[in-house]
């Protein structure tokens, strides 16, 4: 690994000013991605600045009932926190579903957000890759490409997000708060990430200058029915497949609203509002969760190891949507999916 | 030139000062710096878990962590919580039940379960399963690890009652 120097700013402020300052530096929290994108070469920072003491861990309450999340809460803190568990269980079990204790334990509710996509190409300095050397071409589009997306691809990448924990909060319709030199905004989590189009080296709009404070959860958080569900190679310890986030509010047999977001298929979480405000008034049964579930899909486009991934997604949404419903979630642990 | 960065933490309840390089990560300090070649290195990705320390009481991936992001921490090691008798249990459940063969991932299995059985001293077999998921073991098929670590539950959780 190259070297480089190191900084440990104490206020928010600061950090900012020193990222400001050095276009080459990057802001380092957990760093469970950052040091491995680090040791194959594929980010080759000036400086590292510490951004892992800053005062962003609390979990807190906002006066509209909702919650409010440090960005340096770790993934474990925030799993296993009793206002997540017992209000906003979908984003407990998407967190639980990803990585292993140990990077879970080290690993920052900002820094989910800013992970980057494990396409094989993107990870091989050898290869050309527009995502790390914008102009160099995609190496995927035409080579292996069982894990990347089929949906919202360019000709200039098809590489996927790979965040579970970003699903639930999609689903969930978090608000993303973010500090640069000018103040303070917030966005909605629908327009953090971004398609690749011809910019693919861009993952996310947040400015070069930025810094996620907090993520902001509003009050409804679909605790009664909701349901995540992650298909991977390995029952533990992969990237997903396809994974499915679905949250419901019902009314007695039927669906009064609906959420869902998919991960693993594009190169970020995948909402249609569409599929969602097609279920609402319906009778939660498989020919409405279907029909979602084509709405979702229509316009997804397989490459050549990948097209399964269509079908499997369609059957996932169905079975998570269903989970869902019946009030009866994937279980995190035993990985039957029922 | 990157100058050492000096960094003061407690290492199995010592302090240590050191200089480092800030591209030094936790692992290779502790085993080239202090000689504490207990924690193992394997992939240096973050991927089979040899390299598992505890960092202020929770289990990481040592070779994520640079040492200079360890300043004014606590960090325990194989070595520390072998000596405080806290694996007593799960050390003699490993030697009884074989859940080990070359041993290079002992250490980070063992941190790794007593992390679990702490947070859940009774935990089913998939619990054990999902826990252990991201420490590799190329030796056992984890069949004997994981039935290690149930013993240990029960033998834990007779010793209180």
């Amino acid at each position: 690994m190259i070297n480089f120097q190191y900084a440990r700013p104490n206020e928010v402020a600061d950090a900012v000013r020193q990222i400001a300052a050095d276009p080459r530096a990057r802001f380092i929290a957990g760093g469970t991605n950052l040091l491995d994108l680090m040791k194959s070469d594929v980010e080759q920072p000036s400086r590292l600045i510490d951004i892992s003491r800053l005062p962003l861990k609390s979990v807190e309450e906002t006066p509209d009932g909702g919650l409010r999340i440090g960005a340096l809460v770790p993934n474990t803190d925030l799993a296993y926190h009793p206002l997540v568990e017992s209000r906003y269980p979908l984003l407990a079990s998407a967190i639980m579903a990803g990585a292993s204790q140990q990077l879970r334990n080290m690993a920052s509710t900002g820094g989910n957000l800013m992970q980057r996509t494990r396409c094989y190409y993107f990870y091989d300095i050898a290869t050309p890759c527009n995502k790390r050397e914008p102009g160099s071409g995609c190496s995927a589009i035409e080579g292996l490409n069982r894990m990347h997306a089929i949906l919202g691809t360019s000709e200039s990448c098809i590489a996927v997000y790979p965040s579970d924990m970003s699903i639930a909060l999609a689903a969930l319709e978090a608000t993303v708060r973010v500090m640069g030199p000018g103040g303070e905004r917030t966005m909605a989590f629908a327009d953090f990430h971004r398609l690749p189009g011809d910019t693919p080296e861009r993952d996310n709009n947040l400015e070069p200058n930025e810094i996620i404070t907090a993520i902001e959860l509003p009050p409804q958080g679909f605790a009664k029915n909701h349901s995540y569900l992650k298909i991977r190679d390995r029952l533990s310890y992969a990237f997903a497949l396809v994974s499915v986030a679905a949250a419901l509010e019902m009314d007695g047999e039927a669906v009064k609203e609906a959420r869902l977001a998919l991960g693993g298929v594009a190169h970020k979480p995948w909402r249609v509002e569409a599929a969602e405000a097609a279920l609402a008034g319906q009778p939660a049964n498989e020919a409405s969760f279907a029909k979602a579930a084509d709405i979702v899909l229509s316009g997804a486009k397989g490459f050549e190891h990948n097209a399964f991934k269509i079908d499997l997604a369609r059957r996932a949404i169905i079975r998570t949507l269903t989970q869902a419903a019946n009030g009866t979630p994937q279980s995190q642990s035993s990985k039957k999916i029922r | 030139m990157i100058a050492p960065t000096p960094i003061t933490l407690t290492v199995n309840g010592e302090t240590v000062a050191a200089q480092v390089e800030p591209r030094i990560h936790l692992t290779d300090f502790l085993r080239e710096n202090l000689g504490l070649t207990g924690t193992h290195i394997g992939c240096e990705h973050g991927v089979c878990g040899a390299c598992t320390v505890r960092l202020d009481g929770e289990i990481v991936r040592g070779c994520l962590v640079l040492a200079v992001q360890a300043d004014g921490k606590s960090v325990e090691t194989i070595e520390g919580l072998s000596d405080s008798g806290a694996l007593d249990e799960l050390q003699a459940a490993f030697r009884d039940r074989n859940a080990l063969q070359c041993g290079y991932c002992t250490p980070a299995m063992l941190l790794t379960a007593h992390e679990l059985l702490a947070r859940n001293p009774t935990p089913d077999r998939a619990t054990i399963r999902e826990h252990l998921s991201g420490n590799y073991c190329r030796c056992t098929g984890y069949q004997a690890i994981i039935d290690a670590v149930e013993i240990a539950a029960r033998a834990r959780a007779g010793a209180k009652s």
